[in-house]
């Protein structure tokens, strides 16, 4: 941090101090006897249509109270830091505060933490007070795609089946939520070509799992061949590319016609935010194996 | 005691006087060095400048009113800091003009939300938050996708930010028109939400 120069300093300090004795000044100068007063309960020398104004003592708990504030201003700035820079008798900033804060919470939590570190993520995933950590990790880092209850969105995967993208192993979950990933569907339009053409893949792809499409199938079939790069010849997909398996009835944006070919001619990208760089590596087991628990 | 209290109160332009002083003390030690300290006046180390389109999302940003329900401000408390990240600091926000800390949190603070999700969430949750989070009660911005900006005025806002302190150079102002012509409301109010508070970052 930054030190304040003298200047600063005393600048704060003078005018601060001059606004406390200032108050004292104004509160012993108003009680003072003057030549020209009025005696206490009588009748100042002004009125305003009728309306007069009489000199009362102030009240006692009110003149009390305005002192109280004053022994309590000189106090705190005793105590904290309030005048220049001056750092205050506790040396208290608000910055270590949060650190004693986390200090603290990090004492309780991270042997937590640790313990379950050294626990496989199989068997922390049948953990009841584990799972119930996690479940507070995915709410707060994860819910906001894949959803509170983890059943994901149009475009974000459900966790809780048993279909995966990238794989279901342990390890590849916990690659996943570490690095991110980032899947991408070229615009497959130019390829394949004209309206006609992506309406036979799509019938082929809608084929895959037992459905008809408008389209000819068997031609689509040919050209599904340009799509066999990355969802295999079968259309069982490939987790080492995150492309989908297209037989299931499990689909990212869609399984109807219409949105098989916005995606045929649109392509598709979605994007896993990789989490190493705000979570440690003992939450994000924590983590895994809660992700892991939703698909059992 | 009598005449000098009449003096006060007869005499309205004195009255004056005597209140813009009584009411300037906590201004003067409070806020006037705050204008000559380092910690609130230099930049933290990377901080760089909205670049075009990130300024037309941060205008998107002010139009649309989003900091009357998101502020952009994380105290250093623990529960604020373990969801959002490392606490904000001044010397973050020594290129806002006006800043957008906010006061009031009905949404989340996005003081830290850049990266944090992606481009393709913020598109489907800016159209219709519902889409990505059923329990939302933000309302949908669909027609951003829709606007076109056309980089018009983009050159003349960065030097006017450039009058003021923000360390726009020639170059970023000649092509501020290029960067931005085209793109959506949408595409830019992305940019700048993914840039946001992507300085400084600390494991949660």
């Amino acid at each position: 941090m930054n030190e304040m120069s003298n200047f600063w300093s005393g600048w704060i300090t003078f005018i601060a101090l001059l606004n406390i004795f200032g108050c004292l000044w104004i509160l012993w100068w108003t009680r003072r006897r003057h030549d020209d007063d009025v005696a206490e309960g009588e009748e100042l020398h002004h009125s305003f249509d009728g309306i007069v104004e009489y000199n009362n003592p102030l009240p006692q708990w009110w003149l009390m109270m305005f002192y109280g504030t004053i022994v309590f201003a000189f106090i705190y700035l005793a105590l904290y830091p309030g005048l220049g820079s001056y750092k205050g008798a506790l040396g208290w900033t608000s910055v270590n505060q949060w650190e004693h804060e986390m200090e603290k919470a990090d004492n309780r939590f991270d042997r937590i933490f640790e313990d379950y570190a050294s626990i496989s993520i199989e068997d922390l995933a049948k953990d009841p007070e584990a799972i119930k950590v996690g479940q507070r990790l995915f709410g707060n880092n994860c819910a906001l795609c894949h959803g509170s209850d983890a059943h994901g969105a149009v475009g974000f995967p459900n966790l809780t089946d048993t279909d995966w993208l990238y794989g279901g192993k342990v390890d590849t979950i916990k690659t996943t939520i570490t690095n991110g990933r980032n899947g991408n569907m070229p615009t497959m339009a130019a390829a394949v070509g004209d309206a006609a053409a992506i309406k036979d893949v799509a019938a082929h792809v809608l084929s895959l799992s037992g459905r008809t499409g408008s389209g000819d199938a068997a031609t689509g079939k040919e050209k599904f061949a340009l799509c066999a790069a990355c969802h295999g010849k079968e259309g069982k997909g490939n987790q080492m590319l995150g492309a989908p398996n297209l037989t299931d009835n499990v689909w990212l944006y869609g399984g109807d016609e219409a949105t098989i070919i916005e995606t045929i001619n649109k392509g598709r990208s979605g994007a896993m935010p990789a989490f190493k760089a705000q979570l440690s590596e003992e939450k994000i087991h924590v983590l895994t194996a809660y992700v892991y628990s939703l698909s059992k | 005691m009598a005449k000098t209290h009449e003096i006060v109160e007869k005499n309205i332009g004195l009255m004056m006087v005597f209140i813009v002083i009584a009411i300037s003390f906590a201004g003067l030690v409070e806020i006037v060095p705050l204008f000559f300290q380092d910690e609130t006046t230099k930049p933290v180390d990377g901080l760089e400048p909205h670049d075009a389109l990130a300024l037309e999302g941060r205008d998107v940003y002010i139009r649309d009113g989003c900091h009357v329900c998101h502020s952009q401000m994380i105290r250093p408390f623990r529960a604020e800091t373990e969801r959002y990240g490392h606490y904000s600091v001044a010397g973050e926000s020594v290129y806002e003009h006006p800043f957008l800390w906010g006061s009031k949190r009905t949404g989340p603070d996005l003081a830290r939300v850049g990266k944090r999700y992606s481009d393709e969430w913020h598109r489907v949750h800016l159209m219709n938050p519902r889409d990505v989070v059923p329990e939302s009660n933000m309302p949908g911005f669909p027609w951003l996708a829709d606007n076109v900006l056309t980089g018009e005025n983009t050159g003349t806002k960065m030097e006017a930010l450039r009058m003021v302190g923000v360390p726009y150079t020639d170059d970023d102002i000649a092509g501020a028109k290029a960067a931005v012509e085209g793109k959506t409301e949408m595409d830019a109010l992305i940019h700048y939400l993914q840039n946001l508070g992507t300085v400084l970052s600390f494991k949660r």
